[in-house]
């Protein structure tokens, strides 16, 4: 799937990747973060 | 999945459409990953949140998969994801990604 021109929902975690390194990432691939969150999954 | 962060969702789908978003997960772990990629194709599995019986159908990738490392600027991927790709279990996430996406 191409990520350029998408709107991405970045949905990080904290015993992972966090969301904000997603949105980096996507938005070198030509992406947009629309949503950015770090999650904490018990 | 957070509750609070299903609304947000549904409302981003409702604003945006379907078709425009992708999710990209960053999540560790095999039940983070199939709990959350369920929620946002197929519904709540804990009918809790507002996506209870919500089918938004979102394709959902993961940070580590190759298909979004190879669109990412190398640089990038390497100073956000590069470390932690390799203090986690690549194995377990690529095996979540497989089965969710109805693999052998």
């Amino acid at each position: 799937m191409r990520l350029a021109g998408k709107k991405v929902i970045a949905l990080g975690e904290r015993d992972g990747v966090p969301g904000p390194a997603i949105a980096e990432v996507v938005r070198s691939a030509g992406a947009v973060p629309v949503f950015v969150e770090t999650e904490c999954f018990v | 999945m957070d509750p609070e962060n299903q609304g947000k969702i549904k409302s981003l789908v409702d604003e945006h459409g379907p078709e425009e978003l992708v999710v990209v997960l960053g999540a560790a772990d095999l039940e983070s990953i199939e709990v959350t990629a369920e929620t946002l194709t197929a519904g709540d599995p804990a009918y809790v949140g507002p996506l209870a019986g919500v089918q938004l159908g979102l394709p959902v990738l993961h940070i580590l998969d190759e298909e979004v490392k190879e669109q990412a600027d190398p640089d990038v991927y390497d100073e956000q994801v590069g470390l932690l790709e390799m203090t986690l279990d690549t194995g377990a996430v690529h095996e979540a990604m497989r089965k969710i996406r109805g693999g052998p």
